[in-house]
């Protein structure tokens, strides 16, 4: 039987490590896919020779254990999510909260004063200018300005 | 094969007509496609019961077959998946058979009338091989 000829290959280890043995061109080693077909323990190689009468007669624990063999995880372990995303989150908030800090800093410590074109005396002077041009006279700046009573229109 | 351009869900397949790409009606179960003829629904599922049905499958041909057939875009037929439980059956290996309900409950997705049905029609063969299910072993909970 096929079975038993695999299993006592499997237990002198002569498996070999790539596929060329079948099909011609090596690709990969084939227990990359699935547990090694080797069996750690005692319990486990007599669970084996179980496995091959009457699956109705294994308890419940027993068909646990032979697909743990096989399979790491299960399909819903293996979906299961986990809480990463926190973290990735909260690191993010913590960094940019941090760039914040850096960018306060710069601006103490770092740059120089900001041009004397910023200072108020010189923005009223500006802004005289642009109403003596009489900038966007019909609907924009100027034309808010009340050029009587010179203040801003109500 | 070629890759199948309309999804298949092989077991809506009885319970309504079908609309091809076209739109056109079909009450048979061949189509109109402008690329050759494409397979059959019937043809696909007894291809796969032919694969699993082989006195004497091996562990690599069992676990090529499935995992085939689980990359294509539908769930497998009661009828197909029968057939690969009994090659597991032929193989000794319980591990797979309860592996293969949990892969075909994956892949119903949010289809969730899909996998009691199955359950329902594999229940004799479950039964006679004294397979359990990932619920009743509780593997389908964390």
């Amino acid at each position: 039987m096929l079975a038993t000829r695999a299993l006592s290959l499997v237990g002198k280890r002569a498996i070999s490590t790539s596929v060329c043995v079948r099909g011609g061109h090596g690709v990969a080693k084939v227990e990359d896919y699935t547990l090694p077909g080797y069996f750690d323990s005692p319990e486990q190689k007599s669970l084996k020779e179980k496995e091959r009468g009457s699956w109705a007669a294994l308890s419940n624990d027993e068909k646990i254990a032979l697909y743990r063999i096989s399979f790491k995880q299960s399909f819903a372990e293996m979906n299961q999510t986990t809480s990463e995303w926190k973290s990735v989150i909260g690191g993010m908030f913590f960094l940019i909260g941090f760039t914040g800090l850096v960018v306060l800093w710069q601006r103490k410590y770092v740059y120089g004063p900001v041009p004397h074109t910023f200072e108020a005396e010189y923005k009223e002077k500006e802004l005289q200018r642009m109403l003596d041009m009489q900038i966007n006279p019909v609907e924009g700046f100027s034309a808010k300005w009340d050029y009587e009573n010179k203040q801003w229109k109500k | 094969s070629a890759e199948k351009t309309t999804r298949k869900c092989s077991i809506a397949r009885g319970q309504r007509e079908d609309h091809n790409k076209f739109g056109l009606q079909t009450l048979l179960a061949s189509r109109c496609y402008s690329h050759g003829m494409q397979e059959t629904d019937e043809e696909f599922d007894a291809r796969w019961v032919t694969y699993f049905n082989k006195q004497d499958i091996d562990a690599w041909e069992l676990r090529k077959g499935m995992n085939t057939l689980i990359g294509y875009d539908l769930v497998p037929e009661p009828k197909i998946l029968e057939a690969a439980l009994r090659a597991c059956r032929r193989l000794n290996d319980l591990a797979s058979a309860i592996r293969i309900l949990e892969a075909v409950k994956d892949k119903a997705g949010p289809h969730k009338e899909i996998y009691p049905y199955l359950i329902q029609e594999l229940k004799p063969t479950l039964d006679e091989l004294g397979i359990s299910t990932p619920e009743e072993l509780g593997i389908d909970k964390v």
